[in-house]
């Protein structure tokens, strides 16, 4: 069923602001994916995963204009990393890394206009089987209009962390990046992601982890008030294979991060974990969709919020369990702490299984700060404002420790301890 | 040390009244015991004089030294050397035990104008503390009280004062829910921190721990009141006989 007229009013508009790149193995891909968009139409607000998120600022046409604070140094610049830059979406070579590593590939989308490539396999492919049952309309946009991004192939052990970085400058850039990683048997890559990119950023990243290899991803949204953002995260793993996300937030009026994973290999394991801080006017909707298509796999979804003085969090999350993927393991939390009563937290947990010997569990929780705890605190002369931080961060915790690199883990929270201590009331 | 003079302290979220009209004072190097039945306000002096949210002071005054203590916060009372060892310590997931010390002991000597302790310096005093106490490094790395026994955060509390160094430590109830060879550790932390210029009040039920912790003075407390004030044989009369005969002849 083609979407009604008004939505393909609004659909038509946002592509007469873009091209779609020709020509190149990609580009069978990107007319597939106009047509799935002019099938479903952008997001509207009645749409089932949009009830908690105005899609509008992400879908109209043209950003608004977002102006960037540098106020903090980039997290990982410190680290002994592979950097690849991105200025408002476009990959600059002056300031990246020579894109080569031992056991990796690293192409730019951008540049590959061959007929033949790795990619052909992966770009699109997984976002499309992520459209099912639940369409995501948005990353079809990327997938036709993606102008940039990286292509990373993966046959060993990587020796360092990949970083992206996305730097935000201009006042209006609308940028829509899409990054293919193709994971090789018993392989293993780490990608970390910071950076406020544009004033609105439309981002893909679909991640393929073959048998027995590893994925590790690291990411930092933040610095940046103004900025808008919509990210998709697709992933496919094969047997034995490990995924594990985890996902910072601190600022942004606008974070809609959706996360789909699919566990088609028997015993592999997917975590994905967020924490954020929003202050005033935040929006930030995390939304995980994980099927298990196979025996004894293992998931996670760990996510925390704090949210003060307006701000609003919400967490959609749904583990679907298929027939036959007997003894699957799935775990899903989502907890917010208000710390005062304008804060709001909205949660949609959802559990649907089809196979009759599996453990799965969820819960989600909205609550303050333990005044007993802050009161036991206080007496031992922490001050109320350290205290609170202490509780804050303790509350936190289970999300961070998903970070298995202790160095992260480490930057993180130190990016949240100095976010506490700016925004104390 | 510690001057309480014609308390009165009632809820604030309901009318009733806990305190009405305590009158006790401890001097520094002595320890003081209260005893009494349950639910006569022997916690509720505690918390009160310690900060916590939930109570109205509707008369009288308590000082620490000079300084009022109910016109502070919570954290300006320990600053100023009040310790309460909690009847029931609060576990605190998420909150290493060792980061919670470490942050008390600098946050108390920040205030102070003091120079905080150094990561190194911290270590050592802790492990040797904890060692008297017999807290083993497990212990000290866990969030603070989580899955302890009650006899391990008791001990836990003794630990945190012995770190702090109060100048007025009150101590309510650390003894139940220990064994006999806890409560002798317990003890003898305790009695390690006696010292001439260092003042204890001992909220207790039972004569045995007085046997280590000697009070130079015992009172028993009644319906918000100190009723009668005596010297350690106070402790064995209640201990023989219960509470009813001084009731009855204070009544
Ligand atoms: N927050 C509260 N809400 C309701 N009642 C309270 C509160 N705090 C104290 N009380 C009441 O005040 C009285 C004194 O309580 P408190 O805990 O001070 O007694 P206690 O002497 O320490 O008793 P115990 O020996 O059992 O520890 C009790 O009747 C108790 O129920
Ligand atoms: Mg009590």
């Amino acid at each position: 069923m083609a979407a009604p007229a008004t939505e393909m009013d609004l659909t038509e508009a946002r592509i007469s602001d873009l091209t779609l790149p020709k020509g190149g193995w990609s580009e069978a891909a990107r007319t597939d994916a106009l047509a799935r968009l002019r099938q479903t139409g952008l997001p509207q607000r009645r749409d089932e995963y949009w009830k908690f998120t105005r899609p509008d600022m992400l879908t109209q046409a043209g950003a608004q204009a977002a102006v960037f604070e540098h106020s903090e140094a980039p997290i990982f610049g410190a680290m002994d990393v592979l950097r690849i830059v991105f200025d408002d979406g476009v990959f600059n070579p002056d300031v990246s890394d020579a894109l080569a590593m031992e056991h990796v590939s690293i192409e730019r989308l951008a540049d590959t206009d061959a007929d033949i490539h790795w990619a052909k396999g992966v770009y699109g492919v997984l976002e499309t089987a992520g459209q099912t049952p639940v369409a995501r309309p948005l990353a079809a946009l990327n997938t036709a209009f993606a102008s940039d991004g990286v292509l990373i192939h993966v046959t060993g052990k990587a020796p360092k962390p990949i970083s992206l970085v996305y730097n935000h400058g201009k006042e209006t850039s609308d940028a829509i990046l899409h990054h293919v990683i193709k994971i090789e048997a018993g392989a293993e890559l780490t990608i970390l992601e910071n950076g406020p990119a544009a004033a609105r950023f439309n981002k893909v990243m679909e991640v393929d982890v073959a048998d027995g290899a590893f994925f590790h991803h690291v990411r930092a949204q933040g610095r940046d008030h103004e900025r808008l953002a919509a990210t998709h995260i697709f992933a496919r793993l094969g047997t034995e294979s490990t995924f594990k996300s985890f996902t910072l937030t601190v600022n942004g009026r606008m974070t809609r991060n959706d996360c789909v994973i699919e566990l088609t290999g028997d015993d592999a394991i997917a975590h994905v974990a967020g924490a954020c801080v929003g202050d005033g006017d935040f929006h930030h909707d995390d939304t995980v969709f994980v099927t298990h298509d196979a025996e004894r796999c293992e998931s996670r979804q760990v996510f925390k919020k704090v949210l003060r003085n307006g701000a609003v969090g919400v967490f959609q999350g749904k583990i679907l369990v298929k027939a036959g993927a007997q003894k699957t393991d799935g775990y899903q939390i989502s907890q917010s702490l208000l710390l005062d009563e304008d804060a709001q937290f909205l949660a949609k947990p959802e559990l649907e299984i089809y196979a009759d010997d599996v453990v799965c569990s969820h819960g989600s929780t909205s609550g303050a700060i333990d005044d007993e705890a802050l009161f036991y605190l206080r007496s031992r002369g922490v001050p109320e404002s350290i205290a609170t931080d202490l509780l804050t961060l303790a509350f936190l915790a289970e999300a961070v420790e998903e970070i298995e690199d202790e160095a992260l883990r480490e930057v993180v929270v130190d990016r949240l301890e100095g976010w506490l201590e700016r925004h104390r009331s | 040390m510690l001057t309480i003079k014609n308390l009165h302290v009632k809820l604030e979220e309901e009318d009733k009244q806990i305190l009405k009209g305590v009158d006790l004072t401890v001097e520094a190097g002595k320890v003081h015991a209260i005893m009494g039945p349950n639910g006569s306000g022997k916690s509720t002096l505690s918390y009160v004089l310690s900060g916590r949210e939930g109570y109205e002071v509707t008369d009288g005054t308590a000082h620490l030294g000079d300084v009022d203590l109910l016109d502070m916060e919570p954290e300006e009372r320990a600053a100023a050397g009040l310790f309460l060892a909690f009847q029931y310590p609060v576990e605190i997931p998420g909150v290493g035990n060792m980061t919670f010390l470490r942050t008390a002991v600098n946050a108390q000597r920040k205030a102070r104008g003091e120079e905080e302790m150094s990561a190194a310096e911290f270590l050592k005093v802790v492990r040797a503390r904890a060692k008297e106490l017999q807290i083993d490094a497990d212990m000290l790395k866990r969030p603070v009280n989580v899955g302890f026994s009650g006899g391990e955060k008791k001990r836990n509390e003794i630990l945190q004062m012995a770190m702090l160094e109060p100048k007025m430590c009150i101590l309510d109830e650390t003894d139940s829910g220990l064994d006999v060879d806890a409560m002798k550790l317990v003890a003898t932390g305790v009695n390690a921190l006696r010292d001439a210029g260092r003042g204890f009040l001992v909220i207790t039920h039972y004569q045995r721990l007085l046997d280590h912790i000697k009070p130079d003075v015992v009172h028993i407390m009644a319906d918000g009141r100190i009723v009668k004030t005596g010297g350690p044989e106070l402790a064995l009369e209640v201990e023989n006989n219960g509470y009813a005969d001084i009731l009855a002849e204070v009544a």
